[in-house]
């Protein structure tokens, strides 16, 4: 193996992997919130639409989330890579387990992700696919014909079980972010006196607003479809 | 006091082992936990079975050797004391007690909670010393070095090398033991020549020994008896990146 390589497959290299895709996810989560958020405009979905529109034609959009697709299947194979490791580190486990020396999500990392996984397969087969591939009926905006995404998030969050699932799933993945946002800079060796109590507040917000934020959209979308 | 302990039984490291039940009675608060299982074994040696096997050296919390895992936590549940400064009224009479070795694929079981930590002493061979020629004893504050560094290094430096953070991690990872050592040397002007070589070899060392890696749960930092802070392992990952980019080892 070359150096780099040797680097790169290290305990550090590969948690270094982690924590880089980590932060980018939690980037392009917040652009994903903000966008969506204009689900809940009263317009009959005309923001929304366009917004879609605009991010499913922009080439630049388009590298973006090629590269999201693949940052977030680096995230999940090195995150096996990882757990590998770890199981094999410990071999034989204890009759007896404390968990009073940490916190539990940041024990089930690995657990909490793979529900997020759960939950991207039927996010994305739901509504990427569907957008992507399937038959989406259209709308007239300023005279131009755009497809109407709009019409397709409203009926699928006409199903309360449909809402109570990414609720869930929106809570889990608060308990993802709770631990790995500032698990992330800590990874990356930032730790400083001055800038990691600021991070680790960030990230309690973080990990708590933007979730909220998602589940308020499938929330609403329920209520006022009741 | 009288206790129920529930203590690891393994042969040699290549029996399975098993958790077997004891009872000791009249046991004084005052005594150290090592104390209660020296009662123990002086009731079994009587009796003519095997004695618990376990291991401890010094008995004032400074060596290192001591190491079991009481209730799931490693040097039992007080915090920055090692298994000997632990006394037994920090237990309740009739509390049942569980006694496990260090677990970890690194840290093969010798003998019931003996546990092989030989992996921490081929870490430090690795590049856990100085093997400059830093001369005569120097004039005090020749070389300057802030109080606040000098203090850090100080604390890097207190790790006893025990082996609690392993086994308190939930992936056994050995980053707070190698990254206190690192931090030791990497923080004062000795250690300065060999710094990246160092940090590159022992971490080298720490995956052959099969360690498993970082979650930042902090639990080693918890159960620590030195309590080594987190900060030493931020420290150890950029100096291991910055090393690798830059030294000229291939
Ligand atoms: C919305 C998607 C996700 C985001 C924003 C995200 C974010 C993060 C962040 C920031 C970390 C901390 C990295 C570090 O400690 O250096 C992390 C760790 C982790 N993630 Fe994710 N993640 C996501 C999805 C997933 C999925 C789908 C899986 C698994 C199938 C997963 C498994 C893990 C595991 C196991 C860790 C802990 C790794 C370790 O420290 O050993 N994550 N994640
Ligand atoms: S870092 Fe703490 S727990 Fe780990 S070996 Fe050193 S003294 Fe023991
Ligand atoms: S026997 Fe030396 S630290 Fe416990």
């Amino acid at each position: 193996m070359s150096w780099f390589s040797k680097t790169l497959n290290s305990t550090i290299g590969r948690k270094i992997f982690m924590s880089l895709t980590g932060i980018f996810l939690i980037l392009f989560l917040t652009v994903h919130v903000a966008g969506n958020l204009q689900l809940l405009i009263p317009d009959g979905g005309k923001a929304f639409n366009i917004y879609a529109h605009t991010m499913g034609t922009n080439p630049f959009i388009q590298v973006v989330s090629k590269l999201n697709f693949a940052f977030i299947i680096v995230h999940i194979i090195w995150s096996i890579l990882l757990t590998r490791q770890n199981m094999a580190a410990r071999g034989v486990g204890y009759a007896a387990s404390s968990g009073a020396s940490s916190k539990w999500n940041s024990r089930n990392m690995g657990a909490l992700g793979t529900v997020i996984l759960i939950f991207l397969i039927v996010h994305l087969r739901k509504f990427w696919y569907v957008f992507k591939f399937g038959e989406v009926p259209t709308t007239t905006i300023d005279g131009a014909e755009v497809p109407n995404y709009f019409l397709v998030v409203n009926e699928a969050y006409s199903y309360w079980y449909y809402v109570v699932f990414y609720v869930v799933c929106l809570i889990v993945i608060a308990g993802h972010l709770n631990h790995g946002f500032q698990s992330a800079f800590q990874t990356l060796g930032l730790n400083h006196k001055k800038y990691t109590p600021f991070i680790k507040a960030v990230g309690a917000l973080y990990s708590i607003i933007v979730p909220l934020l998602f589940a308020l959209i499938p929330v609403m979308m329920f209520l006022r479809n009741l | 006091m009288n206790l129920t302990l529930k203590i690891w039984r393994q042969q040699d490291a290549n029996t399975k082992g098993e958790m077997k039940t004891y009872e000791v009675s009249d046991i004084s608060p005052d005594m150290s936990f090592l104390e209660m299982l020296d009662v123990l074994n002086e009731i079994l040696s009587k009796k003519g079975e095997d004695p618990v096997h376990f291991d401890h050296d010094c008995r004032e919390g400074i060596c290192g050797m001591c190491s079991m895992v009481i209730n799931g936590r490693p040097h039992g549940p007080k915090q920055a004391i090692t298994t000997c400064q632990l006394h037994m009224r920090s237990f309740k009479d009739g509390d049942t007690i569980l006694i496990e070795p260090w677990r970890a694929t690194a840290f093969p079981v010798v003998k019931d909670l003996v546990v092989d930590r030989g992996a921490f002493d081929r870490i430090i061979q690795a590049g856990g010393y100085i093997s400059v020629n830093t001369g005569g004893t120097p004039d005090a504050n020749e070389i300057p070095i802030p109080k606040k560094v000098a203090d850090e290094a100080f604390d890097s430096a207190t790790c006893i090398g025990c082996g609690a953070c392993v086994a308190a991690c939930k992936n056994a990872s050995a980053m707070l033991f190698v990254s206190a050592k690192v931090s030791q040397l990497a923080l004062l002007p000795q250690g300065h020549v060999e710094r990246k070589t160092r940090v590159e070899k022992m971490v080298a060392q720490m995956d052959e020994e099969g360690f498993g890696a970082c979650t930042n749960t902090g639990a080693c930092s918890a159960e620590c008896p030195k309590e080594i802070s987190l900060e030493n392992i931020a420290r150890l990952n950029r100096e291991y990146v910055g090393a690798r980019l830059s030294s000229e080892n291939i």
